[in-house]
């Protein structure tokens, strides 16, 4: 067929998506976010309460479905977009919300800005996006569409040009395609950074006739959820690219790994890729073009090291996933043998708008070494937490002050950790680095898939370490000696300090010399870079791990075993009761003269007591190390 | 565990089922377990050991499996699924003083179920909602700010649910006297350390 009907068959699928889209706008539309997030905070019942008082109301208006839009901070977050009036977004909704907003906005027209968070659309009465410090840096490639459209309906993703990269593509030659991709320099984003075109390209020039395209959306990052995000809130796009990437390579089935503790983005790609086929944009044929294509779903069980290529590759064929050693390396021999590209969610994300706006406009984004945007899941100790996309070369400072908005409380900076348990956590020294795969590398952190942690002066460095330590040396899957057993052994040095019985300071040479051992010693990276957490913590704590050994004093107040509660016999009342009530394990009792105290022995340390206390008096206190009680008691 | 009455049979028939769907394809086994948990609720000695005859592999490579993955369990759920989330933002914001505190109450280390099959604790690795931090899943609901008074209060409404389907069948409440002792005793305590 010629390239002129492939043009057309888009066409078509494209009015009919917009004819179906377009009068969408003549009518009130609320947009409610229920991906995992906005669901756990109640996006569920916000729904259901707008739909109620509509039906009840009468009103013309229709509520919808969307991903999440990456403010995770004012969940539930919907959008409510009125003929007339800017669309609105509106955070921490509930019921009372929900009723007000109909009573005010839908039924008269007063849109109550005092709860407004955001106008999506420039206005004269209200600030966007871009009027705040998030919206000058951020820079949407690819999450541009989360959030906004139905991610259950494959119109709606056509209707905002979706699938248009395809149909251009399909028009040119794969070398043409592959040639672009290689311009544009987009580097792999599942942390280290292989550029994508060469995996392409190899795959491409292989002989072999069986070949296979899998995306890995195996995210198994204690605390790093974007491509969970992704999946959820714009499946399509990711199926674009990857449709994309077997037309270049001459692939004919593809796969998604996805974790199987994701079970709406399951749900969703089903959804998408179903639709996908009947529109012709998969299967047989695509687009009226010889090119077949098809996408098949494998739920991954729930093991970290199976992020590792070679290890997710021995999982799918029914093997326990052990990463193997290269070469042959899985462009030659990967899935069943045959060559294999296993890229990132965001990797393949990243494909249809470098195809539509060419790969000059993505250089210009971004380094010139590491193009593009960065997707960083920002949690911990932080105002705004959320997903965000900035160009790489950004500042952590830049990203943790101003599109984080900062710390809550008053309380101190203290580090940042990036990359989850491949990573490592920077001081406040290094605020200033630009993130780019290779500065981050230098300061001995990496990007990883982008999980970022803010962590403030109540957080213990060791035991941080020794948290990540403890998945990593529970994810390793046993095959080299100096993971399985060096980890094991770092982990009970960290177990004896963070309780309190290290007395040697030479222990943390040994943590040293283990952690280089460990890193030389691995096949894959999940051992090659297990250490870096306590690597970065040495280098840059190694005074808290000091007060930890000789003082058997946890500076940040949070190891258990080395601080006692208190309660501040000048502070506490009398009259209240309020701790009493509130320990578990009935350890605060009432002393002779009316004060309350603590019985250090049945005391199981849950901070109850503390967030309890009255905030007129604050009398209950963390002493570390827990001696200083009895000191106290002696006065 | 114990296996229950009836059980024995029941794994037989959907393992069965499932072989059959698969048609004991050795690629296919990590599916094949997937669904047989699904099924299941969990994976026992028994549903392994078929398995493992149905594709004609030894059993402790369908062992090693079910081990090597988070996903498979080897203890029945109990009636009430309880997952502390470990990921990086609730453990810093006291996911383990959750933990700690469902073990204190249940009685069980995280992993395991109750002998009555009422709760089963277990630890997860991040739901995504860290702003919420710390975070529990109850029976697939998801509650924030989780803290040990707040623990207490989801393990009373559960048992509560409990009562009053007891209730409804017209069965003795028995959890209600199992608190009251604790409570006593707790009490008294208190007052031996006053007159102290």
């Amino acid at each position: 067929m010629s390239a002129n009907s492939t043009e057309k068959l888009y066409e078509k699928l494209k009015m009919q998506a917009e004819e179906k889209y377009g009068p969408l706008e003549e009518k009130t539309v609320i947009w409610v976010g229920t991906a995992t997030c906005g669901k756990a905070a109640g996006a569920i019942d916000v729904r259901e309460a707008f739909k109620k008082e509509i039906a009840n109301r009468g009103l013309n208006a229709e509520v919808l479905e969307v991903g999440c839009m990456g403010h995770c901070y004012a969940e539930p977050l919907i959008v409510i977009s009125k003929p007339g009036f800017p669309p609105l977004s509106y955070g921490y909704v509930d019921d009372g919300l929900v009723k007000l907003l109909v009573d005010n906005y839908l039924e008269n027209d007063d849109p109550c800005f005092e709860y407004a968070l955001v106008a999506l659309e420039p206005n004269d009465y209200f600030p966007t996006f871009s009027d705040f410090p998030r919206g000058v840096y951020e820079n949407k490639t690819i999450l541009g569409l989360c959030g906004f459209i139905d991610p259950e309906e494959i119109d709606a993703y056509i209707a905002e040009g979706g699938y248009s990269a395809l149909s251009a593509v399909l028009n040119q030659e794969p070398d043409q395609v592959l040639d672009e991709i290689k311009k544009s320099n987009l580097r792999g984003r599942g942390g280290a950074g292989f550029p994508a075109w060469r995996k392409w390209g190899q795959v491409k020039e292989n002989p072999e006739q069986e070949k296979y395209i899998i995306c890995n959306a195996d995210e198994g990052d204690p605390g790093a959820f974007m491509d969970r995000s992704i999946l959820e809130s714009n499946p399509h796009q990711v199926i674009e690219g990857m449709i994309i990437c077997a037309y270049v390579v001459g692939s004919d089935t593809g796969y998604f790994y996805i974790r199987s503790e994701y079970p709406q983005a399951v749900r969703r790609i089903n959804t998408a890729l179903k639709q996908a086929r009947e529109k012709g944009l998969l299967g047989d044929s695509i687009l009226g073009r010889d090119f077949n294509f098809d996408i098949d779903i494998f739920q991954g069980s729930g093991a970290f090291v199976c992020g590792e290529s070679s290890a997710l590759i021995r999982s799918m064929e029914g093997k326990m996933g052990m990463p193997r050693e290269r070469p042959p390396r899985l462009v030659e021999s990967g899935f069943r043998g045959k060559p294999t590209i296993v890229n990132n969610v965001k990797t393949f994300c990243y494909v249809p708008p470098i195809i539509n706006n060419g790969a000059e406009w993505f250089t210009s984004i971004g380094t010139a070494e590491s193009p593009g945007t960065a997707v960083f899941a920002l949690v911990g100790k932080i105002n705004h937490s959320g997903i965000v996309e900035v160009p790489m070369g950004t500042t952590l400072n830049q990203l943790i002050y101003d599109v984080g908005e900062g710390l809550p409380g008053d309380k101190q900076f203290k580090a940042v950790q990036i990359g989850g348990p491949s990573g490592g956590c920077l001081p406040e020294s290094s605020l200033d680095l630009p993130i780019d795969y290779d500065s981050l590398q230098e300061a001995g952190a990496i990007m990883g898939s982008g999980g970022l942690v803010v962590l403030d002066e109540d957080d213990c460095m060791v035991a941080i370490a020794h948290f990540f330590l403890e998945f990593t040396q529970k994810e390793s899957c046993g095959k080299c000696t100096f993971c399985r057993l060096g980890t094991k052994h770092m982990l009970d040095i960290l177990d004896k300090i963070t309780t309190g019985q290290e007395d040697d300071l030479a222990k943390l040479d040994i943590l040293q010399e283990l952690c280089e051992d460990v890193i030389a010693g691995s096949l894959c990276n999940l051992g090659g870079t297990a250490p870096n957490p306590i690597l970065t913590t040495l280098r840059y704590f190694r005074d808290e791990y000091e007060a930890h050994i000789t003082e058997k004093r946890c500076p940040a107040l949070m190891c258990k075993e080395l601080i006692a509660y208190y309660i501040e016999p000048k502070k506490c009342s009398k009259l209240c009761n309020a701790c009493v009530g509130s320990c578990p394990t009935e350890a605060i009792y009432t002393r002779d003269d009316g004060l309350k105290a603590i019985d250090q022995e049945k005391c199981v340390k849950c901070d109850n007591c503390m967030k309890a206390c009255p905030p007129e008096y604050l009398a209950v206190i963390k002493l570390s190390p827990p001696s200083l009680v009895e000191e106290r008691e002696r006065k | 565990m114990e296996l229950l009455e009836g059980e024995r049979e029941e794994i037989i028939k959907q393992v069965g089922e499932v072989m059959e769907k698969y048609q004991s394809d050795r690629e296919k086994l990590l599916p094949v377990l997937q669904e047989v948990q699904g099924r299941l609720g969990y994976l026992p000695l028994l549903a392994m050991e078929k398995v493992a005859e149905a594709m004609d592999i030894p059993t402790v490579d369908v062992y090693g499996m079910t081990t090597f993955y988070n996903q498979f369990r080897l203890n029945p759920p109990g009636e009430h699924e309880i997952k502390v989330c470990m990921g990086t933002a609730c453990y810093m914001v006291g996911g383990q003083i959750a933990m700690d505190s469902f073990e204190r109450r249940l009685e069980i280390n995280e992993g395991e179920t109750t002998a009555d099959r009422k709760y089963s604790l277990e630890r997860v690795a991040c739901v995504g909602c860290c702003t919420l931090a710390p975070v529990v899943v109850v029976n697939e609901m998801v509650e924030g700010h989780v803290t040990p008074t707040r623990v207490d209060g989801l393990l009373l409404s559960l048992d509560g649910e409990q009562k009053e389907g007891a209730a409804e069948a017209g069965t003795a409440d028995e959890p209600s006297s199992d608190e009251q002792p604790v409570e006593a005793e707790g009490k008294h305590d208190r007052e031996g350390e006053q007159s102290k």
